[in-house]
């Protein structure tokens, strides 16, 4: 089994204020991992440190080591920029542009890096448009503002943006949480067909949901991993009296 | 009806009264802060419109007595004084946002800089003529178009680096973000993403500010000086229609004081026009 992300004492801040104190997990490539844990506890946080998107909010600091590929990401020598273009990001709330046509949307991470092939931009952004289950919603309206579309729609539009890069590794914040059990069925769906060629890391709330569609689960809590393993052991048989506590629904 | 609605009810009354007193004071406000803008407006366009006419726009000031004089070299001048203004202040102002902004937030020297643009919009106008006097004027050996221009771009400045700001910081983080996630270098997010988002916000900050400069009279005293006779020469004194204006209206003929109204009422279409086109050049995209 690849291990596409390791991380090494993965310590994060905001400002003074420190978020993860310390998360060495390995990350299997095409797989999905589901991350999950009571709210505040570093979920989010956690995924931001492996694209590097932590470093963007000011004041806040990370230490430890992500290797990705068996590459620092962190080192001196590797731009941000390229490890974004390999690692894609789902935010946990909807975020398309506002002054953009759905089309451009979809079409923003090729058009704005630097892609002119306007037939393969089109192909592109159908492709991932199909992937994300919005196609039929909006193929008649390719020209409309992003933000016409209901809060489902525009996630899905946002999973459309990043899939059209062309991501490896794809970071989900609770991709599912605004969209109504049909659209959520898509998207697990699409899960399972995006991890033939890619590596998903997804956070959600939703333990049935984390059961259905996950091969491994990490469980957060105030900022420390207290187990990680396959999915299928660690709901039937959790080794920690936290983690069978959390997903029993006996907090959280 | 349990006991909390009972607490509610039981101040009922005496809310609603009060809701009714608030909102016919703030409409009563509204409509006393409107009478002044109005009042100005009305005088102007009916005192002004008699002399409006295209000879007007078109002719030079004729001398006292002669009818049909005009502000035609003032509104060329105050149209170059502009430009020059904007040359000057509209890069500077906003690309110091961008830098105040999107970053440099915190720190001594983005302080300094916010300080000293808040500064700066405080300081008398004639304060920033004497400026310009000193340090253009007088090395060049010339009241000019240019020192005027500078003058009045160097008070367009900050106008434009708070308000910018302003607007930019209105941007929410969250479209930043999925702009680098996306593997977008920060300069293109800033271009591609936070500008045109904002960039109708800008545009009015920018008209504010220009609409503020453009009937400034005093920087312009010691500066572009004025000018009876047509020029475009950037480094010559040039006429500008505040000027004219100021000129006309403390004179003891009838015939300029109409003249200056004429003016006055130019000015204000002339920047009332600006503003439009602006705002019509920056509409946002109508999507179907
Ligand atoms: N921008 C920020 N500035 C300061 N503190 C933050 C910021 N974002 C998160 N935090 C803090 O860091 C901790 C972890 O937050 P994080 O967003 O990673 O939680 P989460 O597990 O994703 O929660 P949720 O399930 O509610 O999304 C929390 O205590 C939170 O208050
Ligand atoms: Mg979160």
């Amino acid at each position: 089994m690849t291990k596409i992300i390791k991380t090494e004492k993965v310590q994060a801040w905001y400002g003074t204020e420190k978020a993860l104190n310390g998360i060495s997990l390995d990350i299997n490539k095409n797989k999905v991992t589901a991350i999950i844990g009571p709210s505040g506890c570093g979920k989010s946080t956690f995924i931001r440190c492996l694209n590097r998107m932590h470093e963007v909010i000011p004041g806040a600091k990370v230490t430890g080591k992500v290797l990705v590929n068996d590459v620092d990401i962190y080192s001196a020598q590797v731009d941000p920029v390229d490890i974004r273009r390999k690692i894609g990001m789902v935010f946990q709330k909807p975020n398309p542009f506002p002054t953009m046509s759905i089309f451009n949307n979809v079409a923003s991470g090729l058009k704005l890096n630097g892609i002119t092939d306007k037939k393969f931009v089109a192909e592109s952004v159908e492709k991932s448009l199909k992937m994300a289950a919005l196609w039929d919603e909006v193929k008649t309206r390719l020209h409309h503002s992003g933000m016409s579309l209901s809060g489902g729609q525009q996630q899905r539009l946002c999973i459309a943006r990043a899939l059209a890069v062309e991501p490896d590794i794809l970071l989900m914040d609770e991709p599912a949480s605004a969209l109504d059990p049909i659209s959520t069925l898509r998207i697990e769906e699409l899960l399972q067909e995006l991890k033939k060629e890619y590596t998903i890391v997804i956070v959600t709330h939703n333990m049935q949901q984390a059961a259905r569609i996950s091969d491994y689960t990490a469980f957060l809590l105030n900022g420390d991993l207290i187990e990680y393993d396959l999915t299928e052991s660690m709901f039937t048989k959790p080794n920690d009296k936290r983690t069978e506590d959390y997903i029993t629904g006996r907090f959280g | 009806m349990n006991n909390l609605q009972a607490q509610y009810n039981k101040h009922m009354i005496r809310r609603k009264a009060t809701n009714y007193i608030m909102l016919t004071m703030m409409v009563l406000c509204a409509v006393i802060a409107l009478i002044p803008l109005i009042s100005i407006l009305t005088h102007i366009g009916a005192s002004g419109i008699k002399g409006l006419n295209l000879g007007f726009i078109t002719n030079l000031p004729s001398p006292v007595g002669e009818t049909g004089g005009g502000m035609g070299n003032g509104l060329v001048g105050t149209l170059i004084l502009v430009t020059i203004a904007s040359v000057i202040g509209i890069p500077l102002g906003v690309l110091t946002a961008i830098y105040l902004s999107e970053y440099q937030q915190i720190g001594i020297f983005p302080s300094v800089v916010r300080f000293v643009a808040d500064s700066l919009l405080g300081i008398p106008s004639i304060v920033v003529g004497i400026f310009a006097y000193v340090v253009i004027v007088i090395p060049m050996k010339s009241f000019s178009a240019f020192a005027g221009g500078a003058a009045l771009g160097i008070m367009l400045i900050p106008i434009i680096i708070r308000g910018t700001e302003g607007m930019l910081r209105m941007v929410p983080d969250s479209y930043r973000e999925a702009g680098l996630a996306l593997g977008m270098r920060k300069w293109r997010v800033i271009v591609s993403i936070v500008l045109p988002t904002a960039i109708r916000g800008i545009v009015t900050t920018i008209m504010l500010g220009i609409a503020r400069i453009s009937g400034e009279t005093a920087p312009l005293l010691l500066t572009a000086f004025g000018n009876h006779y047509w020029s475009t020469r950037i480094d010559q004194p040039i006429a500008a229609l505040p000027l004219q204006i100021f000129n006309y209206a403390i004179s003891p003929f009838e015939e300029w004081h109409n003249q200056a109204w004429s003016g006055s009422l130019l000015l204000i279409l002339l920047v009332l026009i600006i503003s439009i086109v602006s705002r019509v050049a920056t509409r946002q995209q109508k999507f179907k």
